[in-house]
């Protein structure tokens, strides 16, 4: 294939695996070492606190992940099997609200939700789902489009009720999709960070905010530690259990290759569609609402004084609250910048490394898949409890917050660019070498044309990470330097309204940043059949 | 440098001894001390004049124009260091962001760490030693009961003042309902839903009055105290500006008529009424006092450690410490400095603060605020 010589991969390959031994690999030894030694381990095991945060963090999201799978299906169904007028702006929507940062979806439930229910446990659990359905709706719809409908034909035609048809035929076929879509929100609602810390009750943990807690509040680094390695060990069953059972209950289908929607019939169908898809963007969008409009609220009637005075924390003459919204957003751009522009560099060579070294590429790729599969919050104790004596002794280096950033990040680069580089046809590097292009040369005009359009995707998405990042940023960013999620968390937690107001203001801002890197992905990415 | 440190001392001295009206003498005093700046001598690397410093403080300290600020600023008038603040949020936000910190500290010097946490600041590695040139030469003579609370001279005591239960007095006339006297009285159904209070994890008053409770009901009965308090409906938020500022119904226009705050509150509450007023309209339920010293200290790993310990020793001085009464509310432990009237007219000392001993908290603080947060928030 693109034979390009061995060292020169190796030099590629270097880098990345570098930055990943050093940023991540030896901050989690660390963790590990810290876990193991001493008295944390017995002691936080035998806190009884310890097991009512598991219990809670493992209920929590049990629940939530059932109401999603339940909420989602119907909507799953619809944008699966009929075409209808808003059909992509629906899904489109969902994909949004489920890549908006944490922080702001806590936010929009804060503010939409009545006094009486914030802080609650509900609360969080209906944030949970919101930011989820797009998992049901486009994990289970892409595998309901493509099944067959004749089975569910002929148990209609023989005279099964609807209910019975979706039951018996329906539901066993798209089962492995729910096992699937199931265990993404488990992991995303088991690991919920940013969403509790906003709009939970400060006694209202999971294993993550705990973690955060003993480590930044009570010192107990030993503890955090031992916390972060239990909740890795639950995740890690739950992975396990769940590849077990999506190969137990999948069977061969035959798959239509070419997805079959049709228009609704009767006027029931066609309610029934509206009543769906619109419930399903009514949830996406209520909140989001609520976050502008509570933007403009103030305990004197409307106004727009929240947005032209941003920055004015002031409670009293000469003290203010120890944040400043308007530098908060200079610090998130600027990470930002640094963030992606790192994210690029190392997931761009890397991409290369992985498709030029063939096997040893997998082993490249899939440690740089790692820190995704680790949390914001033990990846962040990592960096923290490591980078803080010599030989590395970085923790007031401006560049750490980027990086860890780009930790995160790098793993939706190199899976944009892979793919994109592994579909580049072999046969045009071999044609270049037979017309006597020398390796490298042939190489870098066959392949390297194809790459600045999924760098350009990785980038916006590497950008929009970094804007919501909070799991991470919370241990890492120092005073005077909050990004946007910290901002939001500190302004939003405070009970005076003018401060709550500038908060919703950061918030909005922060979801519309979002929202307009997600549509340049999609626009990429539909062009990106297009030849380069 | 050593020119610097005398000419410093020698102004807080006579400071001390000429009370007021003496900020121009400490002007006229710094020629001598920005003279070195102007030397070239490579050897003089440690010359700290031309460096800026950054202040760490919690979130009630004023970032700007106060009398505060301007001490600072004749702080660098007489120095040439250039002083930064940086708010760090409420003391327990500060200390837990300086312990993670330490070594790698977000600034120089850092203001504010109490008695009920210094212990765990020194245990973290937090301060770099170092006592205020005034208090070590003896020219400033602070209570040995506050320089005592560091025998190892980690950090400078720089004021004192009690944690005290406020209550909004005219809140409680207008229903006809007598404030509550003692810590018994605060879970008495008729103050159901009345007080708010801070979290200890996150607060230093919030923390001082957990111990006044631990204080007052022992080791094995202040479970049971809080247990009582959550069902009367005490309402906890994170910060001392939080509480006072935003929910206490004086101050804040809050719903909570009692918070937790100082017992020189009420002071404040007469110098910044508007309109003018000569009485408190705060009071102090003296019996919930818990003794809290403040400290100052360099901040270890700081790049500029001989700037930061002038800065230490300037704020023990007469002339920071006279602001600090009317801006900060606590009393200076410069005990030369005279005291604003309305201080002494209506700040509560009581004569017998609850304290706790400093080893105690030490080895205990963790697991209290462990079961606090169990309890309370739990």
């Amino acid at each position: 294939m693109n034979r390009l010589p061995r060292r020169l991969i190796a030099a590629l390959a270097i880098g990345p695996v570098a930055a990943l031994v050093v940023f991540y690999a030896w901050p989690f030894g660390t963790l590990l070492a810290e876990a193991v030694t001493g008295q944390a381990l017995s002691e936080t095991l035998r806190r009884s606190q310890t097991w009512d945060v598991v219990w809670f963090t493992l209920w929590q999201a049990v629940v939530s992940t059932i109401v999603t799978i339940c909420v989602g299906l119907l909507p799953a169904y619809v944008v699966a099997r009929f075409e209808f007028r808003g059909r992509s702006v629906l899904i489109g929507l969902l994909t949004a609200t489920f890549v908006l940062p944490t922080v702001v979806m806590g936010a929009a439930f804060l503010a939409l939700l009545p006094d009486s229910l914030d802080r609650t446990v509900w609360a969080v659990i209906g944030a949970h789902v919101a930011f989820n359905l797009a998992v049901v709706v486009r994990v289970v719809g892409a595998l309901w489009e493509h099944l067959p409908t004749d089975m569910e034909h002929a148990a209609a035609t023989l005279g099964a009720s609807r209910w019975r048809v979706f039951t018996q035929i329906s539901l066993p076929l798209i089962r492995p999709a729910i096992t699937a879509a199931a265990t993404i929100v488990f992991l995303f609602t088991f690991t919920s960070f940013g969403v509790i810390r906003i709009l939970a009750a400060p006694g209202t943990r999971t294993i993550e905010v705990e973690v955060w807690r003993r480590a930044t509040q009570l010192g107990d680094i030993g503890g955090a530690a031992v916390l972060a390695l239990l909740q890795l060990a639950v995740l890690a069953v739950a992975l396990v259990w769940s590849t077990l059972a999506q190969r137990r209950h999948s069977r061969a289908l035959a798959l239509r290759p070419e997805a079959v929607r049709r228009r609704a019939r009767s006027r029931g169908e066609r309610a029934f569609v509206a009543v769906a898809a619109g419930g399903a963007a009514l949830v996406a969008l209520v909140p989001l609402s609520a976050l502008v409009v509570r933007s403009f609220s103030t305990p004197s009637g409307w106004s727009t004084s929240a947005w032209t005075q941003l920055g004015r924390t002031e409670v009293r003459p000469g003290i203010r609250v120890g944040v400043d919204p308007v530098d908060a957003i200079a610090n998130s751009l600027s990470t930002m910048a640094w963030a992606t522009l790192f994210a690029v560099v190392i997931g761009g060579v890397a991409s290369l490394a992985i498709t030029a070294a063939q096997r040893h590429g997998r082993l490249i790729d899939g440690g740089l898949m790692l820190p995704l599969g680790t949390s914001a919050v033990t990846i962040g104790l990592g960096m923290l409890i490591t980078f803080d004596a010599p030989p590395a002794d970085w923790r007031a280096s401006w560049w750490l917050v980027p990086v860890g950033h780009a930790l995160v990040a790098v793993p939706f680069v190199v899976r944009t660019c892979v793919g994109v580089l592994r579909s580049v046809d072999p046969e045009m590097t071999a044609a270049a070498a037979t017309l006597g292009a020398a390796p490298v040369r042939a190489w870098r005009s066959t392949v390297v044309p194809y790459l600045w359009r999924p760098l350009g995707v990785g980038a916006a998405l590497a950008a929009a990470i970094s804007l919501g990042e909070f799991g991470a940023t919370s241990f890492l960013s120092r005073s005077g330097g909050e990004t946007l999620p910290i901002a939001i968390e500190q302004l939003l937690g405070r009970t005076g309204t003018t401060l709550q107001a500038q908060g919703y203001v950061l918030a909005t801002l922060l979801a519309v940043t979002t929202v307009v890197l997600v549509i340049v992905v999609e626009q990429l990415q539909a062009g990106r059949r297009v030849e380069p | 440098m050593t020119v610097v440190v005398v000419t410093l001392a020698a102004c807080a001295s006579d400071g001390s001894d000429s009370g007021s009206g003496t900020t121009d003498e400490v002007a006229v005093g710094d020629p001598p001390a920005v003279a070195p700046t102007d030397s070239t001598d490579p050897a003089d690397t440690a010359d700290p004049s031309g460096d800026t410093i950054t202040l760490v403080v919690y979130d009630s300290f004023p970032e700007a124009d106060t009398s505060l600020n301007d001490a600072l600023a004749s702080f660098t008038e007489q120095t040439g260091i250039g002083v930064d603040i940086l708010v760090a949020g409420d003391t327990g936000t500060m200390l837990s962001k300086a312990s993670l910190t330490a070594g790698n500290p977000e600034g120089d010097v850092m203001w504010g760490i109490d008695n009920t946490l210094v212990s765990r600041a020194i245990a973290d590695g937090v301060f770099e030693p170092h006592v205020a040139t005034g208090i070590t030469d003896g020219s400033i003579p602070v209570p040995e009961e506050f320089t005592a609370l560091t025998p190892n001279g980690e950090a400078t005591p720089v004021d004192y003042g009690d944690v005290c239960v406020n209550y909004d007095i005219g809140w409680f006339a207008e229903r006809d309902l007598d404030p509550p006297s003692t810590l018994a009285d605060l879970i008495d159904p008729a103050y159901a839903g009345m007080l708010v209070v801070q979290n200890p994890a996150t607060s230093s008053p919030g923390l001082a009055f957990l111990l006044a409770t631990i204080h007052e009901y022992g080791l094995e009965g202040w479970q049971d105290y809080w247990r009582a308090l959550g069902e009367n409906g005490v309402e906890v938020v994170e910060g001392w500006t939080e509480a006072y500022y935003e929910r206490f119904s004086w101050a804040g226009g809050g719903p909570t008529p009692m918070v937790v705050s100082y017992g020189s509150s009420p002071p404040a509450e007469v110098i910044f009424a508007d309109p003018p007023r000569d009485d408190a309209p705060t009071g102090v339920v003296e019996d919930t006092c818990f003794r809290q010293v403040e400290f100052a200290g360099v901040l270890r790993g700081t790049d500029s450690p001989e700037a930061a310990r002038l800065l230490v020793d300037f704020l023990i001085g007469d002339e920071f410490q006279r602001e600090v009464p009317l801006n900060l509310f606590v009393y200076p432990s410069n005990p030369a400095v005279t005291l604003p009237q309305e201080f002494v007219d209506f700040a509560v000392i009581p004569d017998q603060p609850r304290t706790l001993d400093p080893a105690v908290i030490d080895a205990n603080r963790s697991t209290w605020i462990d079961e606090w947060t169990e309890l309370v928030l739990g």
